[in-house]
């Protein structure tokens, strides 16, 4: 389980989707990296991610880690957003039978899960059919 | 660089073991590998072990278990690569060797896994993806795969029922390895009515969770030959990385690492894919061998579930692949299996895999895989 440090040092990503674009070659590196994978520069400038795209592959997730039990089943997909870049995240608001590869989705802002009564409630993006 | 030869294996039958501990599975795994060298002493220790921490709370392992083997205070390191960690172990293993730094080298792979009730063993194998990025959204290994599976059926054709062929082909042969977890045959129907664990993929499309260890005796070709005991060279050793995360790839039903790693080992031994007799690769779930025999070149890209439905993996086929029954059948404790992987084909090059020995097998290849294909690792082995 994540610490409250932990958990605070990924908000710019988890709740506004801030990524990191390569000043020479234009790669999109999220999370942010200090030296990109293609070039080596070292140059980045701070972006928001696109909010829209499609679903690259899917799958129903029935037996989760101890975290999720209480979720199962739920889904969970690769999407490649509208500025390319690749993420995962749950399929929320679809029912399973809806769900296909490449249906659009866009970025919504949701609770992941919850650590107890009295611990870390986790939020970050899922994905909803657009 | 030396001549590496392996002069000793060790493995005991893989299971449930509620009675044994790691150290108590590790130590009388150990041992059979020594007293199948036939030495009397051993220089260094390099273990794979995925997460002890985790899995039994224990960590440094390497001093733990050269002392509970009587070793101590020869060196002994833990290797981890996630499930490619036994395969690992035995590449600085053969380093070690081959550099003239030691000479009686042993490679042991361990994983207790059972003592953890099963979604605390799903995360703990979790650990292995972006935990970030990937595990913060309840993603699951099997779910990983399942990706994978789903793209590679929408991409290339591949049928569920050919998912279903690699592990009714791997039990076929796990049915022949009195070793095995589980040494009995399925059928497609079986698999396609076990329940779903992450759609597309079910129970029987999954390496089980297990308790086991592996071992093997590395020594110099120069010094082995004085043992007379039978030697089989590592000729070539290709070790590569990938993203861990799998929306970071290219190509999701892609694995780099296998191609490079395999491409560096060949070039290392000076061999052809399609020279090698017989094959141990990572079958962690179905769609993973297929997009294994992929990568390592013995069939075009997407055509994998082909070559299996075709019965070209079989152990009477062109490139039998898991002859020990792979992970699906024979296993899973995840350190252990890398190892485990040369303990077979050592087993077939000396010409003792009994009912399920590849006939003539001289060359044997092995790929062991962390993640979702983050790391590979490869062997080729030469009979002497």
């Amino acid at each position: 389980m994540p610490t409250p440090a932990r958990y605070w040092r990924e908000i710019p990503q988890r709740y506004r989707l801030e990524a990191g674009r390569c000043r020479r070659c234009g790669f999109i590196a999220f999370p942010p990296r200090l030296i990109c994978p293609g070039c080596r520069s070292r140059e980045f400038e701070i972006i928001k991610l696109a909010e829209e795209g499609r679903v690259i592959s899917y799958t129903i997730i029935r037996v989760p880690p101890h975290q999720f039990v209480d979720q199962a089943p739920y889904a969970v997909g690769i999407v490649e957003l509208d500025d390319g870049v690749k993420l995962m995240g749950q399929i929320v608001d679809c029912p399973f039978e809806e769900l296909r590869t490449g249906l659009r989705v866009r970025i919504e802002f949701r609770k992941i899960m919850e650590e107890g009564e009295a611990g870390i409630i986790y939020y970050g993006y899922k994905f909803v059919p657009a | 660089m030396r001549d590496v030869a392996i002069i000793g294996v060790g493995m005991m039958k893989w299971g449930e073991l509620w009675e044994k501990s790691l150290r108590t599975i590790f130590v009388e795994t150990a041992l059979a590998a020594i007293d199948d060298a036939g030495i009397d002493h051993l220089d260094a220790m390099y273990i794979g072990c995925m997460s002890s921490g985790l899995f039994v709370g224990q960590e440094h392992l390497g001093s733990l278990l050269a002392d509970y083997l009587g070793q101590k205070p020869i060196p002994a390191a833990r290797v981890e690569s996630a499930c490619a960690s036994g395969g690992l172990a035995l590449r600085q293993g053969f380093i070690d060797v081959a550099s003239g730094m030691n000479d009686f080298v042993l490679v042991g792979g361990i994983e207790k896994m059972t003592d953890l009730n099963a979604n605390e063993v799903t995360y703990a194998l979790g650990t292995a993806a972006d935990q970030e990025y990937e595990g913060y959204h309840g993603i699951t290994f099997p779910g990983l795969y399942a990706l994978i599976a789903r793209a590679h059926m929408e991409k290339y054709g591949t049928t569920r029922e050919q998912l279903a062929m690699v592990a009714v082909k791997n039990h076929d042969n796990g049915a022949l390895n009195p070793l095995a977890q589980y040494p009995f045959k399925i059928t497609v129907e079986a698999v396609l009515n076990s329940p779903l664990v992450a759609d597309p993929l079910r129970v029987l499309d999954c390496s089980p969770i297990t308790d086991g260890a592996a071992a093997v005796i590395l020594a110099p070709v120069e010094v082995a030959k004085k043992l007379n005991k039978p030697i089989v060279k590592i000729i070539g050793s290709g070790h590569a990385t990938d993203s861990i995360a799998l929306a970071h790839r290219e190509d999701i039903t892609w694995l780099e690492a296998v191609y490079q790693s395999a491409r560096k080992a060949l070039a290392m031994a000076g061999k052809k894919i399609e020279d090698i007799d017989v094959f141990e690769v990572h079958d962690c779930f179905t769609i993973a061998e297929i997009c294994i025999i992929e990568a390592l070149g013995l069939v075009e890209k997407g055509k994998g579930g082909q070559a299996v439905e075709a019965g070209l993996t079989r152990i009477d086929g062109p490139f039998p692949v898991n002859p020990s029954g792979g992970l699906k059948a024979k296993g899973h404790p995840v350190g252990a299996t890398g190892v485990a992987q040369a303990v077979e084909i050592v087993k077939q090059l000396r010409g003792e895999a009994g009912r399920r020995q590849v006939k003539g097998a001289r060359l044997g290849l092995t790929q062991n895989m962390g993640g979702t294909g983050g790391s590979s690792v490869v062997h080729i082995f030469a009979a002497e």
